[in-house]
């Protein structure tokens, strides 16, 4: 009996000391899984971002308080980092490990952006962060840096009468 | 009607965000010249190099890791093109005050270590970039000796430099040389977005 609780204490610290992030090599894997299916009941907030990138780093934190926040449907916030393979390891899951990112992060390491991009939206320029809200199937998309928690949350709220 | 005219207001607001992101110089269009500080204490200008076919304008930053990686591949523009008439000529868009990493000082340093081979200039002021429509570092522009834009977007297809399957910037360079337009004139790549002041 101890001897289960032990074990299960010991799987619960490995757990919570090894963060761990889904990654995709190739963007049509992550479109099929993660920009296709969306319900109608949920507002999904797709965030891109990497470690590296400043002004990220400081929205970062905005995005990871959504989840929490009372919108007229529930939200659901998915941070896809775009920090190169081979930092991973060394600084991605240190980072969310550190900074505590409770919302679900998964990278994405393929680097054939221009093959990409324009999957996202021909709006984007490719610079980083930018943003992704979906709600009724309608996906908008943000290029740009929010500075406060308040201005992101307006623009959850637009997207309800856009 | 308060509130007409301040939704009218936001509006503007919102179309003049529009637009804005949607300036910049497009394929064909004819691109000003500049006279901008570089890190050897001159002002550098297109007009310099009367003899040249055309320019390779890079925006591109101190503190960007994408710009990092992608140093030594300009240099080899330079080293490989600088021959053949097209000029390098590297800009560093962003306020130095939201990154003190990319001030002049440090830019001095980089050129330094680096062995730059090619100017590497201050967007003094902050006015050339968006002029040119860069939003990221690094952001390529290819001229032709009358400066008429040819090619804009991204250097290679991949930052890390093993995994480049398609070399856009040298393909490009390669059809201006032989007279060509280039076959691929606009690409895109994830950067790090130019900071402008507040």
């Amino acid at each position: 009996m101890h001897k289960t609780i032990v074990v299960i204490l010991l799987i619960f610290s490995t757990v919570a000391l090894t963060a761990q992030v889904q990654e995709y090599e190739h963007f049509d894997d992550f479109k099929k899984e993660r920009l296709t299916s969306f319900s109608e009941d949920t507002i999904y907030v797709i965030n891109f971002w990497a470690t590296w990138c400043k002004p990220c780093v400081k929205e970062l934190p905005y995005f990871d308080q959504l989840e929490e926040i009372e919108f007229d449907k529930p939200t659901k916030v998915l941070l896809v980092s775009l920090d190169l393979q081979f930092t991973i390891e060394s600084r991605l899951l240190p980072f969310i490990e550190k900074r505590n990112v409770k919302s679900e992060v998964i990278v994405l390491t393929d680097e054939d952006t221009n093959s990409w991009i324009d999957k996202i939206s021909p709006n984007w320029s490719g610079a980083l962060p930018a943003t992704i809200i979906i709600r009724n199937q309608k996906q908008y998309f943000y290029e740009k840096t929010y500075e406060s928690l308040e201005e992101l949350k307006q623009e959850i709220i637009n997207t309800k009468n856009p | 009607m308060k509130k007409a005219l301040f939704i009218t207001a936001l509006l503007f607001v919102g179309l003049g965000l529009v637009s804005e992101a949607q300036n910049g110089y497009k394929i064909g269009d004819k691109a000003d010249d500049f006279s901008l500080k570089g890190v050897d204490g001159k002002n550098h200008s297109m007009s310099d190099y009367s003899e040249a076919k055309g320019f390779i304008i890079v925006f591109t930053c101190n503190h960007c890791p994408y710009s990092v990686a992608y140093e030594d591949r300009i240099i080899e523009l330079q080293n490989n093109y600088g021959p053949k008439g097209f000029q390098v000529i590297a800009i560093n868009p962003n306020d130095p005050i939201s990154y003190p990493s990319d001030g002049y000082e440090p830019m001095i340093e980089r050129a330094k270590e680096k062995g730059f081979n090619f100017p590497y200039l201050v967007d003094e002021g902050q006015a050339l970039y968006p002029k040119y429509g860069a939003t990221r570092t690094p952001h390529i522009f290819i001229l032709d000796n009358e400066r008429t834009v040819k090619y804009i977007g991204a250097i290679d297809n991949a930052t890390t430099e093993k995994k480049v399957t398609e070399k856009f910037a040298e393909n490009a360079l390669n059809a201006l040389l032989e007279g060509n337009d280039p076959e691929v004139a606009e690409t895109k790549a994830i950067g790090c977005s130019i900071k402008a002041k507040k």
